[in-house]
């Protein structure tokens, strides 16, 4: 079966997120010729399994034996000769999976959550070792002393009297309200 | 298998007129909300303020407290 070549690149994923991967995209299926490479050659028609487009460019069994081309020539005719049989193995010529397969879950979910604590926890350290390492000295304005006065001249200047800082200091008893 | 036609036309109509009216009063209730929790409790509060405000009181403790560069504490 040939593959598109995104389909061969294991990496870290895992293999179930491998297959999820090549199944929402294109698939080569009982194609007449043979590629040379894993290449997919984009200037034929091509078939897809997608929720969005649902009629591929081309069926997706397309070298018939002759049992299937018996069958072709039947669905020519009128389609209440056709049994439920020969309607289903129809649909299974024309189509690789239906609605309620392609939607079927995957746990694809499991490695992009895992992979983002991954990075998460990878990215945490970076910043540990960075706020140890890189930064400078705090501005001597961050002790507490100074923020104490800053505090003090704020409510001397009255800011924000009614709705906002100075509105929640208690004047009379010196205290926060 | 027959299955009965789906709707073919109309859909966009449909979701109007089920959705706007509901838009549109969720959208008053909002500016409602807003303006009784928010707007009318801020336009008391000022009132509230400025009806025992004393400005020169003010100013006076603000000088006493040192902050104005052009009037100093009284004393020095």
């Amino acid at each position: 079966m040939l593959r598109l070549t995104a389909g061969r690149v294991g990496c870290l994923l895992s293999r179930r997120a491998v297959v999820g991967m090549t199944n929402s995209g294109a698939r080569m299926s009982s194609h007449s010729h043979h590629e040379v490479s894993d290449q997919v050659d984009m200037s034929q028609p091509m078939y897809w399994d997608r929720l969005d487009t649902p009629l591929p460019d081309r069926a997706w069994i397309d070298v018939l034996d002759s049992k299937d081309k018996s069958l072709k020539q039947k669905e020519k005719g009128p389609w209440t000769a056709l049994s439920k049989e020969e309607k289903i193995a129809l649909y299974r010529l024309k189509f690789n999976h239906t609605y309620p397969e392609m939607k079927k879950p995957s746990h694809e979910w499991k490695t992009v959550i895992g992979g983002m604590f991954i990075f998460f926890g990878i990215t945490g350290l970076v910043v540990f070792w960075q706020g140890h390492y890189v930064y400078p000295p705090q501005p001597h304005t961050f002790g507490e002393e100074w923020q104490a006065k800053q505090i003090q001249r704020m409510l001397d200047m009255r800011v924000n009297p009614i709705e906002g800082f100075s509105a929640k200091w208690d004047y009379k008893n010196k205290q926060w309200k | 298998m027959s299955l009965a036609k789906p709707a073919m036309r109309g859909l966009l109509g449909k979701r109007l007129r089920f959705h706007l009216p509901i838009a549109f009063a969720l959208s008053v209730v909002a500016a409602a909300a807003f303006k009784y929790g928010v707007t009318e409790p801020r336009k008391q509060a000022y009132a509230d303020f400025y009806k025992q405000y004393d400005a020169t009181k003010e100013f006076n403790n603000m000088r006493e407290a040192g902050i104005f560069e052009s009037v100093r504490p009284t004393g020095k």
